[in-house]
């Protein structure tokens, strides 16, 4: 599997696209792949403040709830509410229409995988 | 993907593999959890058929001449009375009434028969030797020489005639015979675990992945494919069956989950007799109960029943969205009094409470 080369990752299996010092937010088509046939999300306010590694909110599938880990600290300025109600959004465009949020970033992002090690770190889990 | 190394395998895990399901770890096993999709495998077992192996859960066999006496001692049914070739469903109880794990007991000629849960394996043969050597009869842990399928759903008796020796058509539920499955000598079993019409078939480890193989050949026409794990606990909860781990288990009773719900009546001894028989007459202080909500939330094992003001009442033993009813279902030992239909409940998840509304159990049953 080969995901895209100009976002950066974490090991929890979010994505991160920098444009300037705002963050977009989702999750990658491993992650997706593992949760499968999702029924629920749940999204942070605008104007919420986040820390990197703690959670901005949770997805549910059919057999388990998760955590979705933020990979920056920072304000959200904008959420994808549209996700709500579209959930298949996720799956069938996870690096597109499926994004979850955008973060204005407070500080550098710190220890994020390019594609190449994040491809590499997905295919070692199995 | 390949199975984690440090998993046990069943003679079918290379078929899985193969197959690309996503295997995990369920008592030890590396299980698949889903080939495609949950709901729509879901889906597929009710309106075609499904395959599902097995081959993790135990079988144990019982011979002696005793064996009726030593069987009798395990469970509440009345073994005595069971006709040759007849299943029936019980549970191992403690002297104190507690689940041990719920099992299948089949009667044969020279032999009855167990199958058994994956996770409680080791345990319930320990406890099985000790009640087979009081009555100096033989146990025979067959789980790794016996490989387990089940084909499940409308299409599966026309899957299985023309792989079967006899009429695996006309078996009634619940009644099992020993033919021939693709040649090899089997125990073809009408009885499932997902409230569709179905077999549950054995036959020796080593042909499992021919006989596997060939199901899904013999089914394809009918659109018969693998199903996961997650697809089978959606489907058994839809049927409304138990599951140990969930509405079964070290605490729980055969009173409170509704298996014994009229007073036992022959006379034979078996293990928690006294203790079930007092639940009986006392009266359990709380029940297990199906219910639905329209929460987008999928009602999990561990979250509060609460009241309107809050007050747990009880607690979730399963939950799943219902492909068949289209709305998220679940069960839940609820006190006996606030488990009237007009009550009015809610799963509560980070304090905020989600309405639900009990249902009456099962939640599906197909037409026969």
């Amino acid at each position: 599997m080969s995901n895209p080369t100009e976002l950066q990752y974490t090991e929890d299996h979010e994505w991160v696209r920098m444009e300037a010092d705002v963050a977009t937010i989702g999750i990658t088509t491993h992650a997706t792949e593992t949760l499968s046939d999702l029924v629920y999300i749940d999204l942070p306010a605008v104007g919420d403040d986040v820390t990197s590694g703690e959670s901005f909110g949770e997805i549910e599938s059919v057999k388990a709830v998760s955590d979705l880990n933020a990979p920056v600290s920072g304000e959200i300025v904008e959420i994808n509410a549209e996700l709500e109600d579209n959930l298949g959004d996720i799956t069938s465009d996870p690096y597109g229409k499926g994004w979850m949020v955008k973060i204005r970033v407070s500080s550098p992002a710190e220890g994020l995988l390019d594609s190449a090690a994040y491809d590499a770190h997905v295919a070692a889990s199995g | 993907m390949a199975a984690p190394a440090d998993l046990r395998r069943t003679p079918l895990t290379g078929c899985h593999e193969a197959a690309a399901a996503r295997l995990v770890d369920f008592a030890g096993f590396a299980m698949p959890v889903q080939y495609d999709g949950i709901l729509d495998e879901a889906r597929r077992v009710r309106a075609q058929a499904g395959l599902f192996d097995l081959c993790h859960m135990g079988r144990v066999r019982l011979v002696g001449d005793r064996r009726e006496e030593a069987a009798q001692f395990l469970v509440h049914i009345n073994v005595e009375k069971m006709k040759l070739g007849a299943i029936r469903y019980s549970f191992f109880a403690r002297e104190d009434g507690t689940t041990m794990d719920d099992v299948l007991i089949y009667r044969d000629v020279d032999e009855i028969f167990f199958c058994i849960n994956a996770g409680n394996r080791a345990r319930d043969i320990e406890w099985m030797q000790s009640v087979a050597d009081r009555f100096g009869c033989t146990l025979e842990d067959q789980s790794e020489e016996l490989a387990m399928i089940a084909i499940q759903g409308p299409r599966s008796a026309e899957t299985m005639t023309p792989l079967c020796s006899g009429s695996p058509a006309e078996l009634k539920y619940y009644k099992f015979y020993r033919g021939t499955v693709c040649d090899v000598p089997a125990m073809i079993s009408r009885t499932g675990y997902t409230g569709e019409d179905g077999y549950e078939i054995y036959f020796a480890a080593d042909e499992a992945p021919r006989i596997w193989n060939a199901q899904l050949e013999a089914g394809k026409e009918f659109g018969v494919t693998p199903i996961g794990l997650a697809a089978r606990d959606t489907l058994r909860l839809e049927a409304g069956m138990a599951l140990y781990g969930h509405e079964l288990n070290d605490t729980t009773n055969p009173v409170e989950a509704g298996i014994v719900f009229k007073p036992i009546k022959h006379t034979k001894d078996f293990s928690g007799r006294a203790a079930i028989e007092k639940m009986l007459a006392d009266g359990p202080e709380r029940t297990l109960v199906g219910f639905t909500t329209d929460s987008k939330r999928v009602p999990r094992q561990g979250y509060d029943l609460v009241t309107v003001d809050h007050t747990p009442v009880g607690k979730i033993c399963s939950g799943s969205p219902s492909p068949t009813l289209g709305t998220n279902i679940g069960t839940a030992y609820v006190a006996v009094s606030h488990s009237s239909f007009n009550e009015e409940l809610a799963m509560e998840i980070k304090g905020v409470r989600h309405p639900i509304k009990l249902h009456a159990l099962p939640f599906y049953k197909r037409e026969r």
